[in-house]
């Protein structure tokens, strides 16, 4: 197909760049455009070609779309076929037009908003540093683990040693004042929290142990204690650190520590 | 000629003869024409530099243990965090009035657990394929969330057949070029619409992990570094999207991490490997957001009343000043 030029005559009928069509080369011409809304019916005739001012007569069109194609019709009776003609068709595509433009504004309109690139540059580079700043995993885990101290998720998770510590130590406090043979005492609690953060994935010790607390009183807690650190020597020989290892090895233990609460009292009795 | 670079020609423990003669000529190393030597000698400068530079560091950690206890403490390195520009409206954890604020506001009955959150996520007309599946992960993570498609509906008319059906939040993600970068965040029963920014979107087939999808499971919120007034209704905000009850079973937690004015939102499932030892192991979505503005009632762009909007020209003029 042969390519065609665009004219850039506001009064063109077909906007493309011919003899036939263009507004200066001939002297009777006539076209249809729209104002605000409005179509109008633009005329140029010989007879005015001395007026610039006035050459072009300007008719308005009906709203109507056949009584339109009627005033057409009327007002270039008697002209080239081709005029006629166009001006006819381009009044149509015309009206299409400003149909769908009303149809549009009644819907929601997408607002286009520009990017600015150096302030899109600018943030996603403050995104990177931000994110490098706030090391998410240490701090999840830092809160994680905050949240298990402060004793948010109860009796899930068995191995609040911390806790039990400070309730030893009140604990111990509380028999040094009153009884006599201090230093055994404290061996002995020395011993047995030493043992007590070795094996300290183990929970029925733990939980047997909180048991005897709650029972016995002062005094006896020291033989307790010292039973207790015999019976925690010879299981801790036994097992090492082996249930430790166990499943911390493993990265989705969901069963876990139920597992762990089976074996333990089987493995306990054997040694009592 | 003369010296040029002073100190550096008593240094003698460089044994290449060049090394003497690149320094007492005063010409430096950028008026060599030559683009070979020139690139050369000024990798030599850079090397000299560097040694100069860890013989100092030797040489002042040498004194500082010769002083031993006497030693002045090591300076804090200064960072952006440190030298954040005091914000007035930071919460002050006693503050009352505060407290008096977050028991009457629109998340009240949220706290008071009398209204169990349920979230319509939806997305702006049109969505391609990734903010489809986002929105199908999100749904996900959110415990009691609907995704519903919008052909072309209007926010106005959703949101109070929204507010008929009982859902407590609307999250509304916009797109742009087939990528989501965009959320709104609305709490329904006439609660405060958040307009934020999102970026660096990861779904979740593009993290590196190895774990299976999230379970039904309510998951635990964490809420990091929500500091200012602003911050502290966001924070609220984001906590009421979740149930309150969260399901220690599940091991999952949802964080909100705000640093810099960046909100990171990450989705973990944790386990307690020993009492010191936390693994944790991403699933879901990630994204990042911005928040540009907080408005009082529910979505309405002309007519609703901005509590905060980002303003560029303002609030942009220093690197140490942030608003959550």
């Amino acid at each position: 197909t042969k390519t065609q030029n665009f004219c850039r005559n506001e009064y063109n009928l077909t906007g493309l760049c011919n003899r036939s069509s263009c507004p200066l080369a001939n002297s009777q011409y006539a076209t249809v455009r729209e104002e605000k809304g409005r179509c109008y019916l633009y005329m140029k005739t010989i007879e005015r070609a001395a007026f610039p001012r006035r050459l072009w007569e300007r008719v308005l069109l009906s709203k109507n779309y056949e009584k339109a194609l009627e005033e057409i019709d009327e007002n270039l009776i008697y002209w080239p076929r081709f005029i006629r003609h166009k001006c006819k068709q381009r009044f149509t595509k015309i009206t299409q037009y400003l149909i769908r433009i009303r149809k549009l504004t009644l819907k929601r309109q997408r607002k286009l908003v520009p990017l600015r690139r150096k302030i899109e540059r600018r943030e996603n580079r403050r995104e990177e540093k931000a994110l490098i700043a706030a090391q998410l995993d240490n701090a999840i885990e830092k809160e994680l683990l905050e949240r298990l101290k402060q004793d948010t998720y109860g009796d899930i998770y068995n191995f609040p040693i911390h806790a039990f510590d400070k309730a030893l130590q009140q604990q111990d406090a509380e028999s040094e004042s009153e009884s006599d043979a201090e230093r055994e005492e404290e061996d002995d609690d020395d011993e047995d929290v030493d043992k007590r953060e070795f094996v300290e994935a183990e929970d029925s010790e733990l939980s047997d142990f909180e048991d005897m607390d709650k029972l016995e009183t002062s005094s006896e807690e020291e033989q307790e204690e010292e039973e207790e650190a015999e019976k925690k020597a010879s299981h801790s020989k036994s097992k090492g650190k082996t249930p430790l290892k166990g499943p911390a090895r493993r990265k989705r233990p969901y069963i876990e520590i139920e597992y762990e609460e089976e074996t333990e009292p089987s493995t306990k009795t054997k040694a009592a | 000629a003369g010296d040029g670079s002073g100190p550096v020609p008593g240094d003698g423990t460089d044994p290449p003869a060049p090394e003497r003669v690149l320094f007492p000529p005063t010409f430096s190393v950028s008026e060599i024409k030559n683009k070979q030597r020139r690139h050369f000698m000024f990798l030599r400068w850079k090397q000299q530099q560097r040694k100069e530079k860890l013989a100092l560091k030797k040489k002042r950690r040498k004194e500082r243990e010769a002083l031993g206890d006497k030693a002045p403490p090591k300076a804090i390195p200064k960072t952006i965090e440190n030298q954040r520009v005091y914000d007035e409206t930071t919460v002050d954890p006693n503050d009352e009035e505060v407290a008096f604020d977050e028991a009457t506001d629109e998340f009240a009955p949220y706290f008071n657990r009398q209204t169990v959150p349920k979230i319509l996520i939806t997305t702006s007309d049109r969505p391609r394929g990734r903010t489809v599946r986002f929105c199908e992960q999100l749904a996900t993570v959110l415990p009691n969330s609907h995704v519903y498609y919008r052909r072309g509906l209007a926010l106005k008319r959703i949101i109070p057949q929204c507010i008929a059906r009982d859902f407590t939040d609307l999250i509304v993600i916009n797109e742009d070029r087939k990528i989501p970068n965009g959320l709104v965040l609305s709490h329904l029963p006439d609660g405060p619409t958040a307009h934020f920014r999102m970026s660096s979107v990861r779904l979740r087939k593009e993290i590196k992990r190895k774990g299976k999808e999230p379970t039904e499971h309510v998951p635990e919120v964490i809420l990091n570094n929500f500091t200012t007034r602003l911050g502290h209704s966001i924070g609220r905000m984001f906590a009421a999207l979740f149930p309150h009850d969260p399901q220690f079973i599940g091991r999952q937690v949802a964080t909100f991490h705000n640093q810099r004015d960046y909100i990171f939102f990450r989705f973990h499932r944790y386990i307690f490997k020993s009492e010191k030892k936390v693994g944790i192991q991403e699933l879901g979505p990630r994204f990042t957001l911005k928040l540009r503005s907080l408005q009082k009632g529910t979505f309405d762009s002309k007519f609703g009343e901005y509590e905060w909007i980002h303003k560029r020209r303002e609030m942009d003029t220093s690197r140490r000043k942030f608003h959550l």
